[in-house]
């Protein structure tokens, strides 16, 4: 195929393309005009059904909580998938290990700003980290941005060159049960409602008596404390893993 | 859209067509920084491009009032890919030394 006829097939396909693109943008609804009525409905209705007033959260862990189950383990199984690709077994070795060229090189010490920089970020990561989980039912948070932010603290530990202390605060055992009991516990309020005679997933907690509190909403704010935990401890051990990897190679350069 | 408007309250507390401008100003922010990405081709530097892309999508979410999708934006985009595609990165690297 010469350049000159590729180039033409391009433009052939790029007409087509944005043909049916501009025809599939004609019939969208317009800009800021909600046509379905599930938004109203639920607007309506979910901060008297449920006492949260973080309406998202209630959507996420209980009108499609079903849903966010199966969501929450995707990133179980993903972060499992990295594990047992990376984890590097007790006995297992380089086939054929790169020659170091040069092995009385000293490792790169990290700068005093870069330290400093990251462990300020450790205690308000923590926190906002902590505060996101435990919110949902009261404002835009919830445990998958919790989670997330809770699992960067662990990050800056890991960038102010303290690897041996990541690891001592985030032992492999430890994150991988912590992981679990996340997800687990998920599925495991889920099933509480199916032995107390309820559908799966169905809100059996009280719902407390002031709209928005954080003691409100029954069961959406302990899924999101199990999300929570479990995306943390995901995130913590899909970085420690590929961490892990990459310093492999210089430990033996010190 | 004007009508829509009108039939509900306006939900911001500054003039409305202030907040269109600050929407249009943001998109085409997310768009320049997207085509940014693109055209870096040196995958460290495309890697900071991407978390900067991440932290204006945010924006653009906190924009049309989605504070929910902006703190996911903020996670994931900004923070978890960038980390996780520098690791990936070096060890690319430490493999081919």
């Amino acid at each position: 195929m010469t350049p000159a006829l590729r180039r033409w097939l391009f433009f052939a396909g790029l007409a087509g393309l944005m043909a049916f693109y501009l025809w599939g943008m004609k019939g969208l609804p317009g800009f800021g005009n909600y046509p379905g009525p599930y938004g109203f409905i639920i607007n309506h209705i979910a901060v008297g059904q449920t006492n949260a007033t973080g309406v998202v959260s209630a959507v996420n862990f209980e009108y499609r909580g079903f849903d966010t189950v199966g969501e929450e383990f995707i990133l179980f199984i993903a972060a499992t998938g990295v594990a047992i690709v990376l984890r590097r077994l007790r006995d297992e070795q380089d086939e054929n290990p790169a020659p170091d060229e040069a092995l009385d090189r000293a490792a790169s010490r990290t700068s005093d700003a870069v330290k400093v920089g990251a462990l300020m970020f450790v205690g308000p990561a923590v926190l906002l980290g902590w505060y996101l989980g435990s919110h949902a039912q009261t404002s835009p948070s919830g445990g998958f941005q919790g989670g997330v932010v809770l699992a960067s603290a662990f990050v800056m530990i890991y960038l102010s060159g303290e690897f041996l202390v990541f690891r001592r605060i985030s032992p492999v055992s430890l994150i991988d049960a912590v992981g679990a009991a996340g997800a687990g516990g998920f599925a495991a309020v889920g099933l509480t409602a199916v032995v107390l005679g309820m559908p799966y997933l169905a809100n059996f907690l009280p719902l407390g008596t002031v709209p928005g509190a954080v003691s409100s909403s029954g069961t959406i704010a302990l899924i999101s404390f199990f999300v929570g935990i479990e995306v943390a401890a995901a995130f913590i051990l899909i970085i420690g893993e590929l961490l892990e990897q990459t310093l492999i190679v210089r430990q033996g350069r010190h | 859209m004007a009508g829509h408007a009108a039939a509900i309250a306006s939900p911001y507390s500054v003039p409305p067509g202030l907040m269109q401008a600050l929407q249009v100003v943001v998109l085409v922010l997310v768009a320049a920084a997207a085509t940014g990405v693109v055209l870096i081709r040196v995958p460290v530097r495309q890697t900071i491009a991407v978390s900067a892309y991440g932290l204006l999508l945010a924006l653009m979410f906190l924009a049309f009032q989605a504070p929910d999708v902006t703190l996911s934006e903020l996670t994931v985009g900004a923070v978890a890919l960038p980390i996780l595609l520098l690791l990936t990165l070096a060890k690319v690297r430490s493999r081919q030394k």
